[in-house]
This record gives C-alpha cells, structure tokens and sequence, in this order.
C-alpha cells in the first residue's frame, strides 16, 4: 500500500522524532510512504483565530502536495480537523479547489486510524513494559474519533500499565492561540490537565496531537517533573524495536 | 445597550482566577451537575434522538418567528392578556415601569428572569420608587450581595453556603446555619410575608405556547407560582424566541431542559399561566401582560448562521461542560450571559464587535459545549464565525495582524518555509537550555510565562527525510 505523509510545522520543526517514529512503523507495517516536500502547514493557527484571508494560500500549499496521494497520513488530529472542518468553507468560492479540498478529506487520515481502519491492525507486536496514560485531545474525541482506535492499539500492546486519565474529555488549554490571547486562564487548564496526570502516577503519558503534547511537556517541565510525553507513534516504534 | 466593564476579558480572568473560594465552589457545582447530566441521559433512551428533536422544533419556530408570534399574541389577547412588543431594552424598561406605574405598584415580586436582568430591570423599578424583591432562593442570595447571576441556571453557583449564611445572618439580626434546609427556610420565611403584600409579580418565560397563549415556567422552589398567584396583576417577560408552536412540543422541550441544566427529570414545578383570572377560577391575578423582548434578537434572526443561536432553551449545559468557565466562573465574562452561549451571543445581541467581540476567544474550540447542547447548536463554529466576523470587521490588534501577515508570507510556498525554519532554529540557539527555551520571547512570552516551548529541532523533518532518501537511493 502507498500513502503520502503529511508532517505537520510543529512535527516538522520540533518532533522530527515523530515523523521518523511514524515512519518506521508505518513501513514494518508495510506501506510505501512518500513526502510530498510542497506541503508546509495546514493553516490552523490563521483559520482558528479568525484570519482567513491569510490562511487561504497557506491551506493551498496542502491542496497543491497532496493532489496526487492515494492515502494521507499524519501525527497530528488538531490539523486533520482544520482541514476537515474548515476547508470546505475557505474554498467554496472556488469549484476547483472545493473539489480538491473534499478529495484530501476523503483520504486523510490521522496515524492511529491510519494503521487499524485502513491498515486493519490491532496488533502491531509491540511491547512497552511502563505505566501508560493517554491524553485524549479534543479533535480525537469531539471531531474525529479515533479513541477507539488509540485504545485498540494500546490493549494490544504487552506488558504495558495503562492506566486512564481523570477527566480524559477536558480540554488541554492549548487552543492555538487562546494560550498566548489568555494565558492565565490556559494555564489554570494546563495545570488542572498536569494535576489528573500526576494521580495516575503514569510514567508515561501518550497522544496523537503535537501540539496538545507540547503544552502538557511544557507545563510538566516548568514543574520540574519528568514523566515521559510521547507520541502514539513513537510508543509503538519503540515497543515494535524489543 | 448594556454598560461595558471597566476591566478587558483578559483582566476580568485574571482577577477571576484569583478568586479561589469561587473557583472551588464553581467546580464542585459543576462537576455535579455535568455528572449528573450524563446520567440523565443515559438513563433517557434515545438521547440523540431527542436532541435532534428538540432541534427540529427550536429550529422550526425561530424559522417561523413571525407567524408564532402573532399566534401567540392573538391567543394571549383572545385569553383576556395584553401584550407588548419592545425592540430595546430601554423600551422594556419603560414599558414594565410604566405598567408598575399605573397599578400604583409599592412591592414588586420578581421570579426567574435571565431577560430581566438583560435589560437591567430591577434599578430602573428602583429607581421610580418601588422596592422589588427577587423571590427565588439564588437571586435573593446575589440581591442582598448586590451581585449579578453567574449561571444561567445556578445563579449564585460561585457562592458556597458559609457566605450565603453570612449574608442572611446580616439580614436576620441573628444567626442564621449554614446548612441547607435552614437556608431555605429562612428565605422562605422571609420572601412569603413579600409575597401576601406585592402588587406586582414579575416573571420570566421559559417557553410560552403559540397555540394556547400560555406562558410556562419551570422552578424548583415553586416561587414562580407564589409570584403569579398572589397578585393583582402579573408581568411575564420573554426573549422574542423563547416560544414553542403547541403544547405537545412542551413535552419534549421540558424533557431535555431539567434533564441537561441539573439532570432532573422534571423540575418539581411547571406553571402555566393561561391570562388572567376568568369568572370560574378560584385564583390567578386580575391583569396579565406579556412583554416580548426583541432587543437585538431579529438581527440575529437576520443572519442565517447565527440564527441558530436563538435555537438555546437556556439551560446552562454548555457552561457545566466548558473548560474555560470551570476556571474563570460567570462574571469574568463581563456579560450577562456568560459561557460558551454568552460568547456567541453576546456580542450579536451588543451589536458590538470591538469591546465584546473578545469574548469569542475565550474558548479553545474544544467542541465540549457544541457536544452536550440539546438543542445540537455548533457552538464553537459559531465562536468561529464570530472571530473571522471580527477580523474582516478590523477590530484586532495590529500586532497579530502583522504577525499573520507575516506567518502567511513565510508558510504560503515550501521555499520561504524552509528559510523561516532554518531561520527560527538558528536564531533561537542563545534562548536553548536542555532543549527547552525558557527565556522570555517577545511573542510567546505570554505562553512561555508558565510553559517551556520545545525548541525547534537542528534538523526539520523534512531534511531528515531527504538525506534519509539518498541513504537508501544513491
Ligand atoms: S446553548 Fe445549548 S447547552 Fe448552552 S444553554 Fe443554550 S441550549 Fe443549553
């Protein structure tokens, strides 16, 4: 199977770890994968603040990298939502695009889905021997639902503690820009968020959105502690490799 | 138009949060009162299928406000009622006191208004000389503390009940307990002496009926009853929206509200006023007046995605749910609805872009109120909507402007991207320490106040990938 891969900016400019991780797993699986290099960013930060003007050449880029990909995969649910619940909206002016814009919805998958939807695997083999919580983002609850998915894999993984996380549906903080516009009131979320991971005594805590992930690693650094964040991908990377 | 706080939404939160007692008792409330919405649930079949009912019939009759309304005014007409339009609140004001005027009113009873408190009522009826007392339990408690509600439908939510001791132990000259039971009676004993000597009963509307003319109203006390039984003449006033075609639709309507504001199954009472006393009643007041509110509700009409805000049956759920609320409670929102529901519908209803057009940015677009809301209202695309209605109105900062003027010049085509990432690793290499940046920088400095931000990576993705490719396809 070929699918094209769709890295994010913040995978791309800070966890390229994650886009190697998915890589890995994605080819053991058996997929050939490309990187359409056109692609830079889906837009979010622009569409979700109100900029809409700014974001449409930015959201082309993605209509552009991806015209020609059978499958789109990526680390990152908070993107795929933009994409899905914005796009039409920013293209309906245009025929062309609008239609390019439905074609990459139809496609794009985030990477837990990705690999038991399309890839039908519950078990990828891996084996994580640590005490595990999952911070269930938002986009993964509300928007896309791919819990379920999440929650397949990671009952399939040996030896693994998972644990589940108090308040599971509360939101983060994170919000793009609400937690630069309101930061106080973002980070009373965080720490909420930071307090329920803490009475898991989880050592690991795992998610599928880099930038929820980033605000959470953020908070738990400023608080000097040092539970370990990692990407869905990156947990099963390295729990395929022992 | 409503007075603006002094205070930006920004600063109304901070001082919000500084307010722990509130926080607290904002959080315990609310978690028992989500909790026990999901399990109501769960235990009403079907939920789904009654939210999309109650929908379809909200949706319906804001389609149809026109024709409903004069239904409902020709049938409360017909039933012995006189009825009032008002299109702003300044016209509300002055039809009710006009009323309370003209009947000689000394005492005014008021029970379960959110509209009321909308066009700031009580200081208007004060003001030409009467004394109105509040006669539900909550809005007495924030009367005599001379605050506003902060929940739509727990109005005194942000109090626990040490204070609200307090505050009735001033009032009694005594000592009053602070445990429930001793609350309620105090304030009953208290507001039924009000009740036997008002001229006036003023009440809100929680849904009224085209079809019968009737305006219903849902409590828990049962004051509401006290309010429109005992005297002379009642004042109902209504949001222009707050109507349902028939009384069957009252079924489902008064299903889902209980159920998603405290996770009853009914409230312990529903009034029903049908007009004034006929000659075969035993009770009811002599004259009844329905008020119907307009107050920037048909621009909202006049608008196609909008509308569906006035779809809400006001019941408080999406503030139960919302992550922001729990932190920062009602009044941090400056307005009088706050929550998810008063950042959409505020700034509409203000007709007021540049102050309450901030309020939209108090979510992260969690989708939690969009979720649990009955009437299925896409609260967060409506935030949405709302801060692109903002920016294309050109009332945000000239900072962020720039600084999205700038991201799309950079993002918009592969080559600029990558000379902005490589650019942004270079230059944050003084502010790195252990792979964090921790300095403060002048953008995120508001974020980075209480966060570490990762820094970029030496290397992109992108980078890895191509040299990763060359490794394997020399
Ligand atoms: S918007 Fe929905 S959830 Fe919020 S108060 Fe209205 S009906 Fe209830």
């Amino acid at each position: 199977m070929k699918a094209s891969i769709f890295i994010t900016c913040i995978c791309d400019s800070m966890y390229p770890q994650v886009g190697d991780s998915m890589v890995r797993v994605l080819e053991k699986l058996g997929v050939t994968l490309d990187f359409p290099p056109e692609q830079t960013c889906c837009g979010q930060p622009a569409l979700s603040s109100g900029y809409w003007e700014d974001a449409k050449p930015v959201a082309e880029t993605m209509l552009t990298a991806f015209k020609n990909s059978e499958y789109v995969v990526a680390p990152a649910g908070s993107c795929i939502t933009a994409i899905k619940e914005y796009y039409p909206a920013l293209f309906e002016q245009n025929p062309d695009q609008y239609r390019q814009a439905k074609e990459l919805i139809g496609k794009i998958y985030e990477f837990s889905e990705f690999v038991v939807k399309i890839l039908k695997k519950e078990d990828v083999g891996a084996s994580f021997p640590h005490r595990v919580t999952y911070h269930s983002s938002c986009h993964a609850r509300r928007f896309l639902n791919t819990d379920e998915y999440i929650l397949a894999l990671l009952k399939n993984v040996r030896e693994i503690d998972y644990v589940p996380l108090p308040h599971e549906e509360a939101c983060c903080g994170f919000g793009g820009t609400f937690a630069v516009k309101l930061p106080e009131i973002s980070e009373a979320m965080v720490d909420e968020k930071v307090r329920n991971i803490f009475e898991t005594k989880a050592d690991v805590l795992i998610g599928t959105d880099l930038s929820c992930l980033m605000n959470i690693t953020g908070r738990l650094r400023k608080q000097k502690s040092n539970i370990r964040v990692m990407h869905m991908a990156e947990l099963l990377d390295e729990g395929m490799r022992t | 138009m409503s007075e603006r706080p002094a205070l930006q939404l920004r600063d109304r939160a901070v001082k919000a949060l500084k307010d722990d007692q509130m926080r607290q008792a904002v959080r315990n409330a609310v978690d028992r009162l989500s909790g026990n919405k999901e399990k109501a649930a769960r235990e009403l079949p079907h939920w789904e299928q009654w939210r999309e009912q109650t929908r379809l019939i909200r949706q319906h009759t804001i389609d149809n406000l026109d024709y409903y309304l004069k239904m409902l005014t020709d049938n409360v007409r017909k039933a012995g009622g006189q009825v009032h339009f008002a299109l702003t609140a300044e016209a509300a004001r002055g039809i009710i006191t006009g009323l309370c005027q003209q009947y000689e009113a000394k005492l005014v009873v008021k029970s379960k208004s959110m509209v009321t408190e909308e066009i700031h009522l009580n200081p208007a009826l004060e003001k030409a000389g009467m004394e109105v007392v509040e006669s539900d339990l909550a809005e007495y408690i924030l009367q005599l503390a001379g605050e506003t509600p902060s929940h739509i439908i727990v109005p005194a939510i942000h109090k626990n009940r040490y204070q609200i001791a307090d505050l009735f132990s001033q009032v009694a000259g005594e000592k009053v307990e602070s445990d429930t039971p001793a609350l309620t009676r105090f304030a009953r004993q208290t507001l039924r002496e009000k009740f036997m000597e008002a001229d006036i009963g003023i009440t809100g509307c929680n849904f009224a009926v085209a079809e019968t003319g009737s305006v219903t109203l849902v409590t828990n006390e049962g004051n509401a009853r006290l309010s429109t039984a005992l005297p002379r003449v009642v004042i109902s006033v209504m949001g222009m929206e707050r109507l349902v075609p028939a009384f069957e639709d009252l079924e489902t309507v008064l299903s889902m509200l209980p159920r998603s504001a405290t996770g009853q199954k009914l409230t312990s009472y529903i009034s029903v006023i049908n007009g004034p006393r006929q000659a075969a009643d035993i009770d009811g007041c002599e004259k009844f007046h329905l008020v119907i509110v307009d107050n920037g509700r048909s621009r909202i009409l006049a608008d196609e995605e909008y509308r569906q805000s006035l779809n809400c049956i006001r019941c408080g759920a999406c503030f139960n749910v919302c992550p922001v609320y729990r932190q920062i409670g009602g009044h941090a929102y400056g307005s009088v609805y706050g929550g998810p529901i008063g950042s959409v519908i505020t700034p509409l209803l203000e007709n007021d872009f540049a102050f309450w057009g901030e309020l939209p940015y108090a979510s992260t677009l969690c989708a939690a109120c969009t979720s649990t809301c009955p009437a299925k209202i896409p609260l967060q695309e409506l935030l949405l909507k709302l801060r692109a209605h903002r920016v294309s109105a050109g009332y945000t900062n000239t900072f962020e402007k720039i600084a999205f003027g700038l991201w799309k010049r950079f993002f918009k085509l592969p080559g600029t991207y990558k000379f902005a990432m490589k650019a942004a690793s270079l230059g944050q290499k003084p502010l790195v320490k252990n792979g964090y940046i921790t300095a403060r920088i002048p953008l995120l400095a508001n974020w980075t106040n209480s966060r570490y931000l990762p820094a970029a990576a030496d290397e992109t993705f992108r980078d890895r990938w191509k040299k990763r490719k060359k490794q394997v396809s020399p």
